[in-house]
């Protein structure tokens, strides 16, 4: 079994199409689709890396962000920032949050692959 | 140099504005000329009757000359002043200026509120696009499906191989997506229009007049019931009075201009007549020309001011000057027009431009749209000449837009349906040969 990585998206269609990406590159992928109870289900998965949405229902991205930033336990844990707002303002903040990296909506497959395989090196 | 000697200076600037000399102006305003000499150079002061009889000879309202008139004018060249420190405009200099140069004054006045209201609306569209929950939320909307049409269309290309089963649901998902895209930009593009209506502050004359003529529905019942000029003029004046639509005096005289024009037409091409003609012939603009012995242009306006239910169904029109500025939209659903900045250049409009009075047919199709097929009429005609009866004519050109249902019109001669846009902006075309600008749907958006 490859790398785990937990898919946190509200995006039905988005998260079939990364999900079949991710499983033919080789990744365990398991979803997420609410904001609220976001963290707990990093928790439960203890993935390698969390591909996390700005804009989900109950809670935003930055804020999930947040709190995983402050528990040790995944203070470390790569972070891939997905959102449709890509002014710098957003980058930034996102950065300053502590995401690993920061991709704007729409992109390619090939950059969410080339992302993950930078932050979690097989 | 203090306000209350600003007087003469204004009395001085207007005298020799009006080219009266000095014992000329004395002599008729009772007054020795010494003694407006002395006024002229602010060595006297003056006021009461003889500020008014002054004023009276110079033919200029008492108030422009006294020292209470030109506060307000004042008032704003300070706060021009303060609103650009760096500039290190004279403090103690503003009433000496606003004397000695009144148009001046008035100029940079004029300047400085007109800059002061363009801020405001930059600032609100910048907060508008920052803060306005529904727009954010309905860009959020297209971004995500555009990302699931994006990533799903690139496994479909990336695995040509697929499993049958894996491809059909991702196609349906695409397809899925697709409609969403189409419904989420309509309703986006409805949301920003009808911003715009209920926006005086962001209206320009052009859009009070089109928010004015879609009211109508572009067509004036008044008008069509007049049977001489003198009559339309009548209408005219009753159609216009107390119309809250037209905010500006500008806006009001394109209206003016309009139902000019609309009841020219109508006298020429009364409705009765054409609406027979539609219903036996059709709406081809080209064939009720010929069988009604009226211009083509003329035809065009007057189907785009026939009622919905006079038989020639839904019908679009568009108008530009010769610099290709729209003049006149009268939109159509499924056909985008922008709300600002120059169209899509492949419209047969613009090609009309370049070939006068020769009329164009060409079934178009909108890709940045649901991809419904028109069937445009388009013509340049010559509609006036500037004074020399000997200069050129200067033109416009008309399109008419039909809808088209069912696939494109085939067999021989026809062909195929022109891809063009609404304009480059919002365009997803990336290799088009007319495209001035990038695309804010490839640029990175």
């Amino acid at each position: 079994m490859g790398k785990h990585v937990l898919v946190i998206e509200d995006e039905p269609n988005i998260i079939e199409a990364i999900s079949f990406i991710l499983m033919r590159d080789g990744w365990a992928v398991h979803t997420h689709s609410n904001g609220n109870d976001a963290v707990a289900a990093v928790a439960a998965h203890d993935p390698d890396l969390v591909i996390l949405d700005v804009m989900l229902p109950g809670r935003s991205g930055y804020d999930i962000l947040t709190d995983l930033r402050a528990a040790p336990a995944t203070r470390d844990l790569p972070v891939l920032m997905l959102t449709a707002r890509g002014q710098a303002k957003d980058r930034e903040l996102a950065e300053r949050l502590g995401a690993s990296r920061f991709m704007t909506k729409p992109f390619s497959n090939a950059e969410v692959l080339e992302a993950l395989r930078d932050l979690v090196p097989s | 140099m203090p306000q209350r000697q600003l007087v003469g200076q204004r009395i001085r600037e207007r005298r020799i504005g009006a080219g009266l000399r000095q014992a000329e102006l004395a002599r008729r305003a009772g007054i020795s000329p010494s003694y407006l000499n002395l006024i002229e150079h602010n060595r006297r002061r003056i006021g009461g009757k003889l500020l008014l009889d002054i004023a009276r000879v110079l033919g200029v309202e008492p108030t422009t000359l006294s020292e209470g008139a030109e506060a307000a004018l004042l008032d704003v060249l300070r706060e021009a002043r303060a609103a650009d420190p760096a500039a290190a405009a004279e403090a103690g200099a503003v009433q000496d200026f606003a004397g000695r140069f009144p148009g001046w004054a008035r100029l940079l006045a004029a300047r400085h509120r007109r800059a002061a209201e363009l801020e405001h609306i930059v600032e609100t569209l910048t907060d508008r696009l920052t803060h306005d929950p529904h727009l954010a939320a309905s860009l959020h909307e297209m971004l995500s499906t555009v990302t699931a049409i994006r990533a799903t269309a690139g496994i479909l290309a990336d695995n040509p191989d697929l499993e049958p089963e894996w491809r059909g649901r991702f196609h349906r998902n695409i397809n899925e997506d697709s409609a969403r895209l189409a419904n989420s930009s309509e309703a986006l593009v409805s949301y920003l229009d009808a911003a715009g209506e209920t926006d005086a502050a962001l209206s320009s004359p052009q859009e009070e007049l089109e928010v004015f003529l879609d009211a109508r529905e572009h067509h004036f019942a008044e008008l069509e019931a007049a049977r001489d000029p003198a009559a339309g003029a009548e209408a005219i004046a009753a159609v216009l009075a107390g119309q809250e639509r037209l905010h500006s005096a500008s806006a009001r005289a394109m209206a003016r201009a309009h139902l000019e024009r609309y009841l020219a037409d109508a006298l020429t091409l009364p409705m009765r007549p054409l609406e027979r003609a539609v219903a036996r012939l059709g709406a081809d603009p080209a064939v009720l020309s010929r069988e009604l012995g009226t211009d083509m242009t003329t035809v065009m306006r007057r189907l785009a001011a026939l009622r919905a239910a006079g038989g020639a169904g839904p019908v679009g029109l568009v108008s530009c000057d010769a610099s290709g500025t729209l003049i006149l939209r009268k939109p159509i659903r499924g056909f985008g027009l922008p709300r600002f900045g120059a169209a899509c250049p492949l419209w047969p409009l613009f090609q009309a431009l370049s070939r006068p009075l020769s009329p164009i047919r060409q079934v178009v199709r909108q890709s940045a749209r649901d991809g419904g097929l028109f069937m445009t009429y388009a013509i340049a005609q010559p509609f006036a000449r500037r004074d020399d009866p000997l200069s050129d004519p200067l033109y416009e050109a008309h399109m008419l837009m039909l809808p088209l249902d069912g696939p494109p019109p085939q067999g021989e001669g026809a062909r195929a349906p022109l891809e063009l846009g609404v304009n480059c902006r919002i365009c997803p075309r990336e290799n088009c040969a007319g495209r001035r600008e990038p695309s804010i749907l490839t640029d990175g958006f």
